[in-house]
């Protein structure tokens, strides 16, 4: 049995995101709210008239706008940029309204908010109707699982309050939402500036007959989650005195039971649940939305990241998803690149395998694409570094959204929604075989290992390796050298030169070093390799104490000097675009294995160095 | 008691899973403990959290030495009656130039007791996150502050670059020497917690209730004569009056208000018919518009 739901006494909670321009009246509505509901102090007032003669745009009246309207650069600009959170209550319910910015450039905020709402009200000017931009926010809020929304038709003064406007609007409006999920579209004609039918009805309509905005947000009934299956994600395991063990969490689906029966995903250990903790004492059932902390009847190892789920209805658990992308950073969203993804309380290594399409959310179009750029949405495919329990989004919204971070600057990048998980890696089991990389690298008395050279055009890098290969060839050793250059006339000559295709040229390259040292061979890598997160990759896919990442360092004008290929002058000249260091970015390694100065060795005594570097660690003799 | 999933229920709770993501996301939190309401509400939250057990966070208090002496008193028999320890912070430097805020000014006092005495605290114990009991409802600066709002090494708030925060994920990766601000009230309202703590039973300061104190009243704020460190202007008579404080800070720059709300119940009957907001008895707050914003970006709490 779930919890009781909210009865008469018991105010409730409703979520709700507000969508629409400035143009649309949308702060002045959310204004209107706050100042009718009397929520507004007095001296907010007082401000609000110091503030509506130095920025207002509405002439002598008190601009309500500026009551919602947050940070100064805001005021001046005279739009919201970012996600700000109001509150009012009524008698009936209490309010959080995300108020988020309208313009395409701000979809990421928009994106957040609309991450936690029940409900969401579109905005549109009764005179303009619906815009490309009241489809891009349909298919948002759509797309971030709100099923309730409210259609405000604003504006209603300035045409004449006509009762046949707002219903083109509304049937207009009703014949869009059918392609999104929605649960109810309810339409309510407006005037924020003059407070028709936001909190009181007004006289001006007196062909409307249904609820005022207010008497709809405090009515509407919204899934709280009671029914899904039950989940629970351990935030903290809770060891207090020498006997207590419990796991800390919140539900965040379903209701559990003391004495019910769970899985612990992705282990798969089963057990029973021996109490629901809380300081004000041990409850019998606990249900969605709540924070305790459980006990089990068995002793099974579980840690933070693990999910608590119900036997019968248990989430999948996979290592590969095919999700939506919102991408929300100005640098782009690169498919290979590995970027740590946050879902639950988990945190694990994630790439994007495959990127399907994005989706044009003003006209609802796929189109091919290579990346994701900022406020872009996207259907891709995903890969985690080990099997994960989730559900899909629609399912539950804690258990299916996710966010990516990037794993440098630690800036949150991108938010995904999963749709269903994919078996492919799951049917194709690694073959094991009897001959393996160490019996391949005994029989060449060897220690394999990949040496990687990275550094700009010109630093010297194929030069270097060649130098070490011919040395390593006179001691005896097996090897092969992978030449950036070479590799784009066969393996990857369907790659150009944008960040995407990099990323793309040095994974391949990394998978195959991999093979050859699994082959036992020495592997020479001469690969710009501009990017962090791609070496950082390399150095993970390549087995422990087997990579040594080799920094050529030619400082930039000394390469530019040299431009042994004449690649530099075609640069400048404009013929080449994305070139290292000129018009596309070289991130220096932090802490290389082996750090070259050129311009302070010789090529002989760089290659001493490296020789000796192999030597410490036990390559060669 | 209201029932499951009242709104009270659902913060409580969303504020319980903020405050254990922040355990178990930084190697030091703090909490920052400033002995009002939200602090104490704050508080009893931890305490909730991670019962049985203690929680596993250091607690700090940053003394400007101009705190109400009834604050400090009250400070020292909370930590005696919960078993916990307290870390004080006096900034010494700024003591040492005799900064206050009647020789100096509510903003100098304000900056070098207590936002640099923060930073100094932090630094000096390597605290990678500070838990603390801001609400966005406080002013339109914080209505946009994240749940977990990263400060780089300087301590500093950018608040056109701020991480996304999307359902119940917060990111809490840093560099060494970056922090995080935690704010898990940042959902409550002035008459969430009041309610609150009716309903929890939270001890708070006694400040809050309606009392004859004397009183001078000095550019329209009432200011309570707490000790012989408040030089009287000529004609000045201290007076008793029936007053209360809605917020709690240094006690020439915090005004009280005329109440007679002497207990819970009439405090948030007083609320429900309110029309001044609560940090309208901050003299801090009102040097320009947009002053918070200014003060928060340079790393006031």
């Amino acid at each position: 049995m779930a919890p009781p739901p909210s009865g008469p006494g018991a105010k409730d909670m409703l979520r709700l995101i507000t969508c629409g321009s400035v143009d649309n009246g949308k702060s002045t509505l959310i204004g209107r709210l706050l100042f009718d509901a009397r929520q507004v102090p007095g001296d907010h007032l007082e401000a609000l008239a110091r503030d509506s003669r130095r920025y207002g745009t509405v002439g002598e009246e008190p601009d309500l706008a500026l009551l919602v309207d947050g940070l100064q650069a805001e005021r001046e600009q005279g739009i919201t940029i970012d996600v700000a959170y109001r509150f009012f209550s009524t008698p009936r319910r209490r309010f959080i309204v995300a108020d988020t910015p309208g313009h395409a450039q701000y979809t990421r905020n928009m994106v957040t908010g609309a991450s936690t709402a029940d409900l969401a009200i579109v905005i549109v000017d009764a005179r303009t109707g619906l815009l490309t931009q009241t489809l891009r926010h349909s298919t948002i809020v759509s797309l971030m699982g709100v099923r309730h929304v409210v259609l405000a038709v604003n504006k209603m003064d300035l045409v004449d309050y006509s009762e046949q406007r707002f219903t083109e609007i509304a049937a207009a409006y009703s014949l869009l939402a059918k392609r999104l999920d929605f649960a109810a579209v309810t339409n309510i004609p407006t005037s924020a500036l003059r407070g028709d039918n936001v909190i009181a009805p007004g006289t001006a309509m007196p062909w409307y007959r249904g609820p005022t905005l207010l008497d709809h947000l405090e009515s509407v009934e919204v899934d709280r989650g009671g029914t899904q299956p039950f989940r629970l994600a351990v935030q903290w395991v809770n060891r207090s005195g020498a006997d207590f063990r419990g796991y800390a969490g919140t539900v965040l689906g379903g209701s559990i039971c003391a004495g019910d029966e769970i899985v612990a995903q992705p282990s798969g250990a089963a057990s029973r649940i021996a109490r629901i903790v809380t300081q004000d004492g041990d409850l019998a059932e606990a249900g969605a939305g709540q924070a305790v902390t459980l006990t089990l009847a068995d002793a099974v190892d579980v840690a933070r990241g693990d999910v608590f789920a119900s036997p019968d209805r248990p989430p999948h658990v996979a290592d590969q998803f095919a999700c939506h992308l919102v991408w929300m950073h100005d640098a782009p969203m690169l498919p290979g690149r590995p970027y740590l993804l946050q879902l639950g309380t988990a945190t694990m290594t994630a790439t994007v395998t495959e990127l399907k399409h994005r989706i044009d959310v003003e006209t609802g179009v796929h189109e091919a694409t290579k990346q994701l750029a900022l406020n872009e949405i996207g259907f891709a495919n995903i890969a985690l570094d080990r099997s994960a329990p989730f559900d899909s989004y629609d399912e539950n919204r804690d258990t299916g959204g996710f966010i990516l971070i990037d794993r440098t600057t630690n800036a949150t990048v991108g938010a995904g929604m999963i749709r269903f998980p994919l078996r492919r890696a799951s049917n194709l089991p690694w073959q094991a075989f009897a001959v393996d990389k160490a019996a391949r690298a005994r029989i060449k008395h060897q220690r394999p290992c990949v040496l990687w050279f990275t550094g700009l055009s010109g630093s010297g890098k194929s030069t270097i390796a060649d130098g070490v290969e011919k040395r390593l060839l006179a001691l005896g050793r097996h090897t092969y050298s992978l030449d950036g250059d070479n590799v784009r006339h066969g393996l990857n000559r369907d790659l150009g030169f944008t960040d995407a295709d990099r990323v793309e040229n040095v994974r391949r390259v990394i998978e195959v070093a991999r093979l050859f040292s699994e082959a036992g061979l020495i592997v020479l890598v001469s690969v710009i390799s501009p990017f962090r997160s791609e070496r950082r990759l390399a150095r993970e896919r390549i087995a422990e104490g087997e990579f040594v990442e080799v920094f050529v360092d030619t400082p930039f004008d000394e390469c530019e000097r040299r431009d042994p290929k004449g690649l530099y002058r075609r640069a400048r000249e404009g013929k080449i675009a994305n070139f290292t260091g000129i018009d596309s970015p070289y991130e220096s390694p932090e802490s290389p294995d082996i750090h070259v100065r050129t311009t302070e060795m010789s090529l002989e005594s760089e290659i001493e160095a490296i020789m000796t570097a192999l030597r410490d660690r036990g390559i060669i003799g | 008691m209201p029932a499951p999933n009242s709104y009270l229920q659902t913060l409580e709770a969303e504020s319980i899973h903020i405050l254990r993501e922040a355990a178990a996301n930084f190697r030091k939190p703090v909490i920052l403990y400033s002995i009002g309401k939200d602090s104490s509400v704050l508080l009893h939250l931890a305490l909730k959290a991670f019962f049985p057990a203690k929680p596993p966070f250091a607690l700090l208090h940053v003394d400007t030495m101009w705190k109400f002496h009834e604050m400090i008193a009250f400070r020292d028999r909370r930590m005696s009656e919960l078993g916990l320890e307290l870390l004080v912070h006096v900034n010494r430097d700024g003591v040492s130039r005799g900064i206050g805020p009647i020789s100096h000014g509510g903003t100098v006092h304000t900056d070098v007791m207590k936002t640099e005495g923060l930073k100094q605290a932090l630094d000096l114990h390597g605290f990678d996150a500070a838990i603390g009991g801001a609400r966005r409802d406080e002013e339109t600066s914080r209505a946009k502050e994240r749940i977990f709002s990263f400060r780089n090494a300087a301590h500093r708030w950018d608040p056109r670059h701020q991480r996304p925060e999307l359902w119940r994920l917060y990111n809490g990766r840093i560099h060494a020497g970056e922090s995080i601000r935690v704010f898990p009230l940042s959902n409550w309202t002035e008459i969430d917690v009041w309610t609150y703590i009716q309903q929890e039973d939270i001890p708070v300061v006694p400040l809050y209730f309606a009392a004859e104190r004397l009183v001078v009243e000095r550019n329209g704020m009432l200011i309570k004569v707490d000790d012989d460190r408040l030089p009287l202007r000529p004609g000045e008579v201290p007076q008793p009056r029936l007053v209360r404080f809605r917020t709690l800070g240094c006690y020439p720059l915090t005004g009280a208000i005329e109440s007679q709300a002497a207990n819970l119940s009439e405090i948030i009957a007083e609320l429900e018919g309110a029309h001044t907001s609560e940090r309208q008895g901050r003299a801090i707050d009102h040097d320009q518009g947009g002053s918070m914003e200014l003060k928060k970006r340079e790393g006031y709490f």
